[in-house]
């Protein structure tokens, strides 16, 4: 009985070991839904204002632990490239503000910060993972769709970002 | 009990056979309260694993303590 | 002569628990525990030291040390021998690998005393899927104790030892989260102690019962079956609800309940609450008092192996602070644990009362005072 039972496990550690997941996903060129939402800068952005900019918009939540891993590495790439016709805003979708300030006050960001706190932006883009990163371009259509973090997806950011920046509006 | 083990193993070959089609009902940004730390089945392994100890070493029964998952889903 | 009353062999496996989430590492921490044991006669403290990193996101080690010393002069041992101080000494380390949403995890660890060795390795695979609502977690456990005997350098052998488990855990709302857990046990080879005795009516005898050596089947297999649930409550706090079966082929039947209370305040304070409740049939084998020496194939009058209850009543505090001496750490948290137990057995009698006739003591029962107090530091 313990070498069948041996097998059985070793054959469903092998059907674990082989389940795969993407973890990103290019998208062909649909609209990006529009959205008008609070800023935490005052007042509301919309995406029509954006048309024209590539804009990346990132899914996030302040207790959504590679959310926060990534901060730092998106207020790089807004810095570097926001002369360029480039502009990022970051949605957060939690339902009240609170923790969100909390960890802004120790992880400030430059770029714009977003709420979406009855979480129907997210649901519009079909966000299934947390964080996701949409770019969209200066026509308005979603070219890229990254879904979670792990230290060194910027560098991808980057990439989608700079080709973007090449096409015209 | 050969019976509950072989269908055990039945249930999570079906899981781990690419159904992921299945769409979730919480969503990943519905996830605040569950990634909540005080929501965590075990917050303090050094505690809980010493206190399974006591309890392995006194009583009759062992196993079945262990619990995974849950979380903030990230990634 | 000495008393060998703790198990180590299945607690070597413990003290690594399962990775805890299968998209995700948990976060780099050390915990430093004193632990303190005072029941039944038997007082047990020492330390605990666990650490935990992770690189690169992907890999993670973690290491434990942990020691038990004794001081013992418990029921068995005050009838039977005589008081005794031992200390037992664990090592383990363990591995995690994280790709996709799968975690890949191995550990291994030893336990020494001065009559028995446990050497115990540990496989397990753990996924999320379904949206990540899902977390099934294998794992395969192995071990290999040596058994000797003070005093008798002719005496050793072993136990061979597998553990076969499922976890199943599920996000089934916003609120709650639930849990499955499957264990079936197999082990062979000496698995009794070779200090304890059972009692026998022996007319002879001025007390009128005599002691023997226990015999014990040389194999036994348990399955355990729980299912937890945890449930956030609104104003925030946490209620879990947890209940366990489990059966062996020494007809051991158990259950095991509890319910617990999570409550933090302001962002500092995090208060627990929980009780406990465990109840178990007797061995087949086991008696109290056999009628006359050798009288079947297996005995044993291990109180642990009798029919008992055991109640648990647990409070927990925990302060959670920010180091200024101590930058490195991003967060500590100062913990204090006390759980009270009360062990009632309706089986075993305290032999260490006078004036009864053999079979009329008194059912033996003992309270316990266990204490877990703790520095947490997360870098």
């Amino acid at each position: 009985m313990n070498t069948r039972s041996g097998f059985q496990v070793a054959a469903l550690l092998a059907a674990l070991a082989a389940f795969a997941w993407q973890a990103s996903a290019t998208d062909g060129s649909a609209p990006a839904p529009a959205f008008t939402l609070a800023s935490r800068a005052g007042g509301e952005v919309s995406l029509a204002d954006l048309k024209g900019q590539v804009v990346m918009i990132n899914f996030w939540a302040s207790w959504c632990g590679p959310c926060r891993k990534e901060f730092p590495a998106l207020d790089q790439i807004y810095a570097k490239y926001k002369p360029m016709g480039f502009t990022l805003v970051a949605i957060n979708v939690e339902s009240e503000k609170e923790d969100a300030e909390k960890f802004l006050a120790t992880t400030p960001a430059s770029f714009p910060i977003l709420f979406d706190p009855d979480n129907k932006v997210s649901g519009s883009y079909g966000v299934s993972a947390m964080p996701t990163t949409v770019l969209v371009d200066r026509q308005g259509r979603v070219r890229w769709l990254h879904r979670a973090y792990k230290p060194g997806d910027e560098a991808k950011y980057i990439e989608q970002i700079r080709a973007a920046l090449r096409e015209k509006a | 009990m050969r019976a509950v083990r072989i269908a055990g193993l039945l249930l999570v070959a079906a899981a781990a056979c690419g159904c992921s089609r299945v769409e979730p009902w919480v969503k990943p940004y519905e996830r605040e309260n569950i990634a909540d730390p005080i929501m965590a089945w075990d917050r303090d392994p050094v505690s809980s694993s010493y206190m399974r100890h006591v309890f392995e070493a006194r009583e009759g029964a062992r196993g079945a303590l262990g619990a995974s998952g849950g979380g903030c889903g990230c990634n | 002569m000495r008393v060998q009353l703790i198990r180590t062999a299945v607690i070597a496996l413990a003290l690594l628990p399962l990775p805890a989430a299968a998209a995700v590492l948990p976060d780099d921490r050390a915990d430093l525990m004193y632990h303190y044991y005072d029941g039944g006669g038997v007082t047990i403290d020492g330390p605990s030291l666990l650490v935990r990193k992770k690189f690169a996101e992907k890999y993670a080690a973690s290491a434990n040390y942990y020691v038990d010393m004794v001081s013992s002069a418990s029921i068995d041992v005050i009838t039977t021998a005589s008081p005794y101080t031992e200390t037992r000494t664990q090592y383990g380390v363990g591995f995690e690998y994280l790709r996709n949403k799968v975690t890949y995890a191995a550990a291994f660890s030893n336990s020494s005393e001065n009559d028995y060795e446990a050497d115990t390795a540990t496989l397990s695979i753990s996924q999320d899927m379904f949206g990540d609502l899902t977390t099934v977690s294998l794992f395969f456990t192995r071990g290999w104790d040596d058994v000797t005997r003070r005093g008798d350098a002719t005496f050793a052998d072993e136990i061979d030892r597998r553990i076969y488990g499922v976890d199943i855990s599920q996000v089934a709302t916003r609120n709650m989260v639930l849990g499955l857990s499957y264990e079936t046990i197999t082990e062979e080879g000496f698995l009794n102690n070779p200090y304890r005795q059972v009692r026998y009516v022996d007319p002879d005898a001025a007390v009128g019962f005599s002691f023997e050596p226990e015999r014990y089947p040389r194999t036994r297999t348990g399955n355990a079956l729980s299912l937890r649930a945890r449930y956030f409550l609104p104003y925030r706090a946490a209620i879990q609800g947890e209940y366990r079966f489990y059966t062996d082929t020494w007809d051991i039947l158990a259950h095991t309940a509890e319910v617990s209370y999570t409550h933090p305040l302001d962002d500092e304070w995090t208060f627990d609450v929980r009780y406990r409740f465990y109840t178990q049939d007797a061995a087949e084998f086991y008696s109290d008092l056999f009628p006359r020496s050798d009288f079947q194939n297996f005995l044993a009058r291990d109180k642990e192996l009798s029919t008992m209850t055991s109640h648990t009543l647990g409070f927990g505090v925990a302060y959670e602070f920010k180091s200024p001496r101590m930058s490195f750490l991003s967060r500590s948290s100062l913990n204090l644990r006390y759980d009270r137990m009360r062990f009632e057995y309706d089986d075993f009698r305290d032999i260490s009362t006078t004036g009864f006739a053999p079979g009329t003591e008194p059912f033996y029962s003992f309270d316990a005072d266990v204490i877990r107090f703790f520095f947490s530091g997360w870098f």
